[in-house]
């Protein structure tokens, strides 16, 4: 029990396969969330990297952070170097040059990385059925280049490339629902997590990693650097994200709807979007907007549990 | 025993997959490149190779997915041609650097625009610096030989850096030819296993890719110079095994007629051999010509190129690309830098010819010569001439 430490009820290794010493920036949420999830893939796992933050903070030759078998080759091509790592592992320990047992395969990838460079080559491996697990490390823009809008970008925040101005309030288009494009791939499993929620976000490292065929976890990591708040406040703000419904703590198993972490009463967009700098130039009625916004995604996220979970009849 | 058959080539490259035993096959349809994928996957699907065929949606994803299969130790092999290349150009140079020995063939296409799905070599040209070992092959037979080669040199200790196998869309994939398969046993005992010396393994963790700062790109970058230039003693070793074992024999540059020639033509792939017929009705007439062809690409042969144009007194190079605005075509500038600081050197003169599939016949071959004579006399206008276009 000494490799364990436990909280009340639940016990977590103390064993680190992504170590400390590596150059993410302080409060970094995403660096935790790759710790977590580290900590349920254990040994028997390959990771396979795009380009990015967790790429850059963790592995400038000659160090690395990574105590477990890690590649990174570009930027975009994550899902089909996944495949072609699952293809050549299940023949060789079917040829019997690789000795056979359970080797997560995962990637990890930015948001970036996922729902604009590498959607493509996601969505083949996804479509091919390849068993691995993808995590999208969801940070709200590209924040490894000086925090450019991507597709993942909230509506309303201000980025480099979509700044703020007289005649702009910054991001004008809703952040792309990634978890349900990678569910529309009929696939057993698809979750969105937060580090806010450690044991949350583990339980479905852990539930992704065992599925048989491929599993996609949506991770938002909260940036203090791009999102331009106080590092002290990251888990804070990730929990706000969780209770004002912007960003809901669910599952699809296998095509049912479930959440997570149960938020009866939503708090106002207001008190999350008012702790970030980033959205700093917001006006009451662009919050209003937002509000209405959030409403309805989380009332059709609502009606898609009810749907999903009706009793047979 | 090998067995000679007549087979199309794109199919003879499905069987020297086959004879590899390669692990992992990721490909993308393309033309001129389509029978060999085809042909690959229903080996797969009847039983015939014992392998994992991944149907990728891209080019870019081919390649990738040969990275990772062949970062966990697996034998991984492609295929593609012209745009395919292009799309997944990008990802070629991190084969090389990451030294994954992945072997490709490439049926060498024209590229857009506008678009064309029939042979030059433009696409060829356009990784020419990715740091890949090269080969350049003339016929079919020298497509499969070099195919099961390019496995065991890329796979040397000493080496481990991909290959590609060129041939020319259409005059070769498409084309039937009496082929020599190999037994599988013979070829068991030609190509060993591949065992990848630091495989991602959970046994033994490695990082693989990490990004290198300016105080040490320099230094991984020199040294696959060196390891691209190590390779050469492994590719001979490897081609004179290979003639020891089934009996034909390669080399860098190929000869022919070319002993006592004063004006020689060099030229690349399934031209070479059309060539030759012209040299043959040209040497008819007494004069002495005669013909290089350039098999193996990267790492350049540079002494077999100085021996091989020794007493020549003219050298007519021809491309099948274009640098646009540049000296010449690649290769015909490459030549002419290898051999500028000779004391003596035969004057070069460089011809583009054979884009985007335009035929060259043995009597086109006759003019080109001619002209390339006419040249090196009266010099011309140009810095390389278009063969056969009109204007």
């Amino acid at each position: 029990m000494e490799n364990y430490v436990t909280f009340g009820r639940r016990q977590v290794t103390k064993e680190e396969n992504f170590t400390p010493g590596h150059r993410a920036c302080v409060g970094c949420a995403e660096a935790l969330a790759v710790r977590l999830a580290c900590k349920v893939l254990g040994k028997n796992t390959i990771v396979v990297n795009a380009t990015g933050c967790m790429e850059v903070i963790s592995t400038p030759l000659p160090t690395t952070a990574w105590e477990i078998p890690w590649i990174h080759t570009i930027f975009e091509n994550t899902g089909a170097v996944v495949s072609g790592v699952e293809a050549g592992l299940k023949v060789l320990m079917r040829k019997g040059k690789r000795s056979q047992r359970k080797v997560n395969m995962v990637v990890m990838a930015g948001d970036g990385g996922t729902s604009d460079i590498g959607l493509q080559a996601l969505s083949g491996a996804l479509e091919r059925g390849h068993d691995f697990l993808y995590i999208c490390l969801d940070n709200e823009a590209y924040m490894n280049t000086g925090i450019q809008r991507s597709s993942a970008t909230p509506y309303g925040a201000s980025t480099t490339t979509a700044p703020a101005g007289k005649k702009s309030i910054g991001q004008i288009t809703w952040k792309k629902n990634m978890p349900e494009v990678a569910a529309a791939h009929d696939i057993p499993y698809v979750a969105t997590a937060c580090p806010s929620y450690p044991f949350d976000l583990m339980d479905k490292v852990a539930k992704g990693a065992a599925m048989l065929g491929p599993a996609y976890i949506h991770i938002l990591s909260v940036c203090p650097t791009g999102w331009r708040l106080a590092p002290d406040l990251a888990i804070e703000v990730g929990r706000l994200a969780v209770r004002t419904g912007i960003f809901p703590l669910y599952e699809i198993e296998n095509g049912k709807y479930r959440f997570t972490v149960k938020t009866p009463k939503l708090k106002p967009v207001e008190e999350y979007l008012k702790m970030q700098g980033r959205f700093r130039h917001l006006a009451e009625k662009d919050i209003a907007h937002i509000q209405d916004r959030v409403n309805q995604e989380y009332a059709k996220l609502q009606d898609k549990v009810a749907l999903t979970n009706k009793p047979e009849d | 025993m090998s067995n000679r058959v007549g087979i199309e080539v794109s199919r003879a490259i499905a069987v020297a997959a086959k004879l590899a035993r390669v692990d992992v096959v990721a490909a993308y349809p393309i033309t001129p490149q389509t029978h060999i994928v085809e042909d690959i996957a229903e080996l797969v699907a009847n039983g015939e190779l014992d392998a994992s065929y991944v149907p990728v949606e891209s080019e870019h994803s081919a390649m990738s997915a040969c990275l990772g299969a062949s970062a966990v130790g697996a034998r991984a092999f492609t295929a593609t041609a012209g745009q395919g290349l292009e799309l997944m150009h990008e990802v070629l140079y991190v084969a090389s650097a990451m030294q994954l020995p992945i072997v490709m063939s490439l049926a060498n296409r024209a590229l857009s625009s506008p678009l064309s799905i029939w042979g030059d070599h433009s696409d060829a040209m356009s990784m020419r610096d990715t740091g890949w070992i090269q080969l350049f092959a003339a016929n079919g037979q020298e497509v499969l030989d070099n195919i099961l080669c390019a496995f065991r040199i890329a796979e040397d200790r000493k080496v481990l850096l991909p290959t590609v196998v060129h041939l020319d869309g259409f005059h070769l994939t498409h084309v039937i030819e009496p082929i020599s398969i190999p037994e599988p046993s013979e070829v068991d005992g030609f190509l060993p296993p591949f065992n990848y010396p630091l495989p991602l393994d959970p046994d033994k963790p490695v990082t693989m890719g990490a990004f290198a700062p300016p105080y040490i790109y320099p230094e991984t970058k020199k040294a696959q110079q060196v390891n691209l230039l190590a390779a050469k003693p492994v590719i001979l070793q490897s081609w004179k095994e290979f003639g020891d074992h089934f009996g034909r024999y390669y080399s860098p540059v190929e000869s022919y007629r070319a002993e006592g020639a004063k004006v020689l033509l060099l030229t690349m792939g399934s031209y070479s051999e059309t060539a030759t017929l012209a040299i043959d009705s040209l040497r008819k007439d007494g004069k002495m010509v005669g013909a290089l062809s350039l098999r193996l690409w990267r790492p350049f042969p540079f002494e077999e190129i100085r021996q091989a144009v020794k007493g020549a007194d003219v050298l007519i190079v021809l491309d099948r690309a274009v640098s646009f605005g540049g000296p010449g075509g690649p290769v015909c500038s490459e030549i002419k830098a290898v051999l500028y600081d000779e004391a003596r050197r035969p004057k070069i003169v460089g011809v583009v010819g054979g884009l985007g599939g335009r035929d060259i016949s043995p009597s086109d071959f006759v003019s080109i010569i001619n002209r390339g004579i006419e040249i090196s006399q009266t010099g011309s206008e140009q810095e390389f001439e278009m063969f056969g276009v009109r204007e």
